[in-house]
């Protein structure tokens, strides 16, 4: 008989022995059932949070701040200077030859989530009209466009959803305005969908703003070569003190902050846990050896070999971690994917709705840590097994 | 009795410290967690019910005219009145590494009197125009000593000349001994005079206001007299206790207790299901031992008690040791990301909750075992076994 097959038969019987070991092997399926949800659904929210940055923006669309600030809260673009960069050669143009660019205020509003009362930073954004033509991702779903020079607002669908008082027809009061909502769109769920827009010029009076935030255009050229020549032209402007960045770069550095310290949560509690789920292998697998000692020696003195003992005990471990590993990552699929929230930014000090995703990817990496913990659960017992000395472990039965 | 508990649980040595350990890692975790939810509310805790806060109408980003400190201060019920503005820090290129407020050095330092500054720091930031004091945390964390120049950019404000490279003394440091208190030190001040002056746009103009009143019963009456003194002005302001902003604000984070309750949840489900496990087994394996206690002379009750003992001891050990690993570890976390994140700490109401879990738990797991050899008859446990 070949390892492997011995192997095959070894762990097979194995396997049908462990209906009558049901309580043991429950701990290890449910203990790493716990780590892998827990595990999963954590990270599936700074998965969630980090694709809804990433997705923001294309790669040909540049982002312009004032040099030194990093967000677009902090910076300021006076009204000459937005004139200038939107007249610079290197953007791109519409048919009847007007720059694609749109310079932009971006405040905070304050309101409270559905449900409750306590205020939140909602980001205002009011843009030009460039902006829909630069962004042709943006749909409206509800409702149509806010008319220009007048208090009307559209709402993305995320921040409709996540806050109070944001539906087609409502009427919002900030500063001494009343704002009409006419419109809810999207933009393929990322970052805009937690924007509300209005027209630049109107949002400026009410807000009572003599500046823009930033400017966002589209580049006529938008290789390498076409970015490094606008930042020249720029930096050779004196009156220009203007900082460049493609859109994906400017919001993947927004998600990093907050991202990284969902991951650190999910990744500490999960390395707890799994600690905790291993110690409960290593019981299973012990008593599960244990109560089957006389086959093990039985099958030792027919000739099986120490190695398929060890390697079928192994298998069995890591199976049962693999139905835990699946049933966590269910559960976490289940509940969590898609389920949407809103936290606050510490980058840009708005509110950010997005999803849970649940990604393939997680889902690998969460089995993964089930059958890491499975094999070092089973490790240790495995070999007690293979070491068993035949003619005591006969003698006990 | 002790010794018979102990002499039980311990009767297949490497069970019952593998399943010990389980529990440590539980409740060490527990005390983890549990640490980082009270730092996100201690902000909530350490709020004084005699101070409120004013900010702006409609956003908390927009300024107040500083005109406004003068009008509040003659609000009855008001006995003082400071105020504070956002610098909009970059440290070392990182944006907003900690917070920099420009304040008026007397009257901030007179509203915080759980800050604890020594007089001559304090004397030495009143003085010097272009002085700095910061949060003890954060001189051990970049390795400032008191009496260097401090480098700091602004993303916000310009100085007259264009130049948004601010540069000021640092005169002191400021700290507290409530841990609930000093995460809120993680911060630097500046002196408002000097600020104001220097900066090219927004004079004239603050962040918000903090202000002490004499009552805290009527801190909702002189909330509402400070807002309609400005309604229906290009300023409008909402004023509340301290203690409600606080609230707010963590809100907007989101409900970091219920992320930290359901991991918890998953946490002691495993626990629960894993000792459950364990206990029956060993009761199982031990029934004509029991019997033979029985028949000893021990009573029904005693037999129940002695299972139960033994759940109990299972838990309170782990529990307890689990807890001792997370206060010992929290020292050393806390120096780690000290000035970045609020210090973590173990509160009496964290203790408690944990004795609570321990017993629950127990209860569940030892409970039913329990009752079943309280109730078993001699004859047949030891006529079903060899």
């Amino acid at each position: 008989m070949t390892a492997l097959n011995q192997i095959v038969q070894i762990t097979l019987l194995n396997l049908r022995t462990i209906p009558s070991r049901l309580g043991t092997s429950l701990v290890v399926v449910v203990g790493i059932a716990g780590v892998v949800g827990v595990l999963v659904s954590v990270l599936a929210m700074s998965e969630g949070f980090r694709h809804t940055l990433a997705s923001t923006g294309r790669p040909a669309r540049v982002i312009m701040l004032r040099a030194g600030s990093d967000s677009e809260l902090s910076s300021g673009v006076a009204r000459d200077q937005a004139t200038l960069l939107a007249s610079l050669p290197g953007l791109a143009r519409d048919a009847a030859g007007r720059p694609l660019a749109s310079a932009e205020l971006n405040v905070m509003v304050d309101l409270p989530k559905r449900g409750q009362r306590d205020p939140n930073n909602v980001p205002f954004r009011g843009v030009q009209p460039a902006a829909f033509a630069i962004r042709d991702e943006l749909r409206l779903v509800e409702g149509r466009p806010f008319a220009r020079g007048v208090r009307e607002v559209i709402v993305g669908r995320k921040a409709s959803r996540q806050f109070e008082g944001l539906e087609v027809g409502s009427h919002i009061a900030f500063r001494d305005s009343e704002w009409v909502v006419v419109g809810i769109f999207t933009t393929g769920g990322d970052v805009h969908e937690s924007e509300i827009w209005a027209d630049a010029e109107v949002a400026m009076s009410a807000f009572r703003r003599t500046g823009f935030q930033s400017v966002t255009a589209t580049l006529a050229d938008a290789s390498d070569a076409g970015l490094a020549a606008l930042k020249q032209t720029i930096a050779r402007d004196r009156r220009l003190s203007i900082n460049v960045l493609r859109q994906p770069e400017y919001y993947a550095r927004q998600a990093n902050v907050l991202a990284t310290l969902i991951d650190v949560l999910g990744y500490s509690v999960a390395i707890f846990m799994a600690v905790g789920a291993m110690f409960g292998a290593l019981n299973c697998m012990y008593s599960a050896i244990a109560s089957r000692q006389v086959e093990i020696a039985t099958l030792r003195a027919i000739g099986f070999g120490g190695a398929p003992v060890v390697v079928s005990v192994l298998l069995e471990a890591m199976l049962l971690a693999l139905v835990g590993g699946a049933v966590g990552g269910g559960l976490a699929w289940l509940y969590c994917d898609g389920a949407s929230l809103s936290t606050l930014n510490f980058s840009t000090f708005s509110q950010v709705a997005f999803d849970f995703r649940v990604t393939r990817g997680l889902l690998l990496r969460g089995l993964a840590w089930a059958l890491v913990i499975g094999a070092a659960g089973g490790l240790l017992p495995a070999i007690r097994a293979a070491r068993l000395p035949v003619t005591a472990a006969l003698r006990t039965a | 009795m002790t010794h018979l508990v102990w002499a039980q649980l311990f009767r297949k040595k490497t069970r019952t410290v593998l399943t010990l350990l389980s529990v440590i890692v539980a409740f060490l975790l527990f005390g983890l967690l549990q640490a980082v939810e009270v730092a996100f509310e201690s902000a909530a805790d350490a709020a004084d019910a005699r101070r409120l806060l004013t900010i702006a109408r409609y956003s908390i980003i927009e300024p107040l005219p500083m005109a406004h400190g003068r009008a509040i201060a003659r609000v009855p019920g008001v006995v003082a009145v400071a105020s504070a503005d956002w610098f909009g820090a970059k440290y070392q290129n990182e944006s907003n590494a900690f917070p920099v407020f420009a304040v008026d050095p007397v009257r901030y330092l007179d509203m915080y009197p759980e800050f604890r500054v020594s007089p001559a720091h304090r004397e030495a930031f009143t003085k010097t125009r272009t002085g700095a004091i910061a949060g003890q945390r954060l001189v051990d964390r970049y390795g400032w000593t008191v009496g260097q120049k401090l480098p700091i950019a602004s993303e916000i404000h310009a100085k007259t000349d264009g130049s948004l490279n601010w540069e000021f003394d640092l005169v002191g440091t400021l700290d507290a001994d409530d841990p609930a208190v000093r995460g809120n030190t993680d911060m630097v001040l500046i002196n408002v005079a000097y600020f104001d002056e220097a900066r090219q746009f927004g004079r004239g103009k603050t962040g918000w206001y903090i202000i002490r009143i004499d009552d805290p019963a009527q801190a909702r009456t002189i909330s509402a007299a400070i807002d309609r003194l400005f309604a229906n002005s290009p300023d409008e302001t909402k004023t509340q206790p301290e203690k409600e902003f606080a609230i707010g604000f963590a809100k907007q984070i989101g409900d970091i207790g219920a992320l930290v309750t359901r991991i918890l949840i998953a946490v002691f489900f495993t626990i629960l299901i894993l000792t459950g496990n364990t206990m029956a087994q060993a009761v199982r394996e031990r029934i004509p031992e029991l019997a033979v206690l029985k028949t000893l002379g021990f009573s029904d009750r005693a037999v129940t008690l002695l299972v139960l003992g033994e759940a109990l001891l299972l838990l309170g050990l782990g529990a307890g040791v689990g807890m001792l690993g997370a206060v010992s570890v929290l020292p050393a976390l806390n120096a780690r990301t000290g000035g970045r994140f609020p210090p973590l700490f173990i509160d009496g109401a964290t203790w408690l909750l944990a004795v609570s879990i321990a017993v629950g738990l127990a209860l569940a797991i030892g409970l039913p075992p329990a009752l079943r050899v309280g109730r078993l008859r001699i004859v047949d446990a030891l006529a079903g076994h060899r």
